[in-house]
């Protein structure tokens, strides 16, 4: 930055020194952002352990889904099972529905799309009052109190959705394919035999544990991003409106470039 | 004993604290006085280490806080209470649980002897019987009330109060500062306070220091306050507004006489 009473510089290097100034500030709030998970995740191991706070999160990011993935997974096996039925019926291969359901479910939209509502619901609920909590000096109470904020704030909800993601895509797994079997079966008369029995063909344990992984990082990233915003967010009601819609729309593209790369990873 | 040495902080172009330094002795009460958005609240944020000058001094008992890392800063901030301008309740608790709980996460004490002195604490400040109330559903007087309760239930060396007595009505304001004295002279805790009350403040207050721009201007015994011939203290504590001959021109000394008679 320039001296104050010095010289305007020309515009090129104005440009110049803006363009740097940027790009040290995100560089610097990169930082930030693993620097905020390493230590939670280092907290993790280092008594005293806030069990019972833990279990409170879970309940907050888990259980209080649980309506929401239910019925967004039902309705999404549904949508799968008649879409597929009508494709497969083009090439006489109803058989496969059942399979491509259960795929489909378990390797991609399962987590992901588990992982984006649980984002709208309990994501964006846990930047608002980690948010309030911070405008109004809550946290700065637990740390004159000399306590870690983060050992409150941080670390329970990251642990609640390494524990909470993985069973909310089971869930919504298992009633996707009930869905599925709703349409494909109940409605549009494939045998039941054949809706579950091709899906233990060619479903395997690694499919299952492709989706395990996913839904594991997920609960990491939506937590993580979601306690980060509120942590920083800026002043005022308008700062905690501002970190909620980033921590929502952050958390929404990593779940989708993620669930990418993951995928060419992962068998 | 606390003393500040020559602390600054700058916040991007402003200057907030510039080379303010005072002491504070064990035991006393120090009340700092100066108007809204001078930094008072800023100076007090660096006595509880919540944020680290560009330069100068915090010591408590000859430790400089300000270069000491967190979990040695925590152990001095073991010894403090603090009460916040907004209160700071956690209002996911009840305000029993709020006042117990820096005693269940930093003491051994059973259920029954955090019961008993969370009781005795909130009868202090004549909130016997509200513990089972949110912190939503009390008024802001109460609400204050609890943020002292649960300030002191650790029995701190040292307690800061952050405007413990704003927004609320002259009677509520008395007992606030009546509740600080008494408690004062039973646990003998040493005190800074940031206030407005002027001159109810002066009662309950051993030393006064007068914040301005950035710089203690003066401090003395409420008495020696009052008597001021200090400018900008005497424009402040009479709560004289604009219009009167600007105290900063006036310290620096008499103008040319041009200069005032170019005055329209």
């Amino acid at each position: 930055m320039s001296e104050p009473g010095a010289s305007p510089l020309p515009l090129p290097l104005r440009l110049v020194e803006g363009l740097g100034a940027q790009v040290l500030d995100v560089v610097q709030s990169l930082g930030r952002f693993g620097r905020f998970l390493f230590e939670a995740l280092v907290y993790i191991f280092v008594p005293p352990f806030k069990v019972g706070r833990v279990v409170e999160r879970i309940h907050f990011i888990g259980v209080r889904s649980l309506t929401i993935v239910i019925l967004t997974g039902t309705f999404t096996g549904m949508v799968l099972g008649l879409q597929t039925s009508l494709t497969l019926a083009r090439f006489g291969s109803e058989a496969f529905v059942g399979p491509a359901v259960a795929l489909g479910l378990i390797r991609e939209l399962g987590p992901v799309l588990c992982a984006l509502i649980v984002t709208g619901r309990a994501g964006s609920a846990l930047t608002a009052e980690i948010g309030i909590m911070k405008i109004s000096e809550q946290i700065d109470a637990l740390t004159v109190m000399a306590l870690n904020p983060r050992r409150y704030l941080i670390v329970p909800p990251l642990v609640a959705g390494f524990i909470a993601f993985p069973l909310m895509t089971a869930i919504f797994d298992v009633v996707g394919i009930l869905g599925g079997y709703l349409v494909t079966v109940e409605l549009l008369g494939l045998s039941a035999g054949t809706y579950f029995g091709e899906m233990q063909t060619f479903v395997d344990i690694g499919d299952i544990l492709t989706g395990f992984w996913k839904s594991l990082v997920f609960g990491i990233v939506v937590t993580w991003v979601c306690t980060y915003k509120g942590y920083y967010c800026g002043h005022g009601a308008e700062g905690v409106a501002r970190a909620t819609t980033q921590a929502v729309v952050l958390s929404s593209v990593l779940i989708l470039v993620w669930d990418y790369f993951m995928g060419s990873v992962l068998p | 004993m606390i003393r500040v040495g020559n602390l600054h902080k700058r916040f991007g172009p402003q200057h907030v604290l510039r080379g303010l330094s005072f002491e504070v002795a064990t035991g006393e009460i120090l009340v700092i006085i100066g108007r809204s958005g001078g930094g008072k609240s800023v100076l007090l944020k660096h006595l509880t280490g919540l944020l680290r000058p560009d330069s100068g001094q915090v010591l408590v008992d000859g430790t400089d806080i300000t270069r000491l890392r967190r979990h040695a800063l925590d152990r001095i901030r073991e010894r403090y209470g603090v009460v916040f301008q907004g209160g700071a309740l956690f209002d996911s608790m009840s305000v029993f649980d709020n006042v117990a709980f820096p005693l269940r996460e930093k003491t051994r004490l059973s259920g029954v002897e955090i019961r008993e002195r969370v009781e005795e604490r909130l009868g202090q400040v004549g909130l016997s019987g509200v513990g089972h109330k949110n912190p939503a559903e009390i008024s802001g007087g109460m609400r204050k009330r609890v943020a002292i309760a649960r300030a002191l239930v650790t029995e701190p060396e040292v307690m800061f109060f952050d405007e413990p007595t704003t927004g609320l009505d002259p009677i509520l304001v008395n007992t606030i500062h009546h509740l600080i004295q008494d408690l004062h002279r039973k646990l003998r805790f040493t005190a800074v306070m940031v206030s407005h009350e002027i001159p109810e403040i002066f009662q309950i207050t051993n030393r006064v220091a007068m914040l301005h721009e950035g710089m203690i201007v003066e401090t003395g015994t409420p008495e020696a306050i009052q008597g001021s011939s200090n400018p900008i203290v005497r424009q402040f504590i009479r709560g004289e507004i604009e219009g009167g001959p600007d105290p900063r021109e006036e310290l620096a000394g008499p103008r040319p006489r041009a200069s005032s008679g170019a005055q329209p």
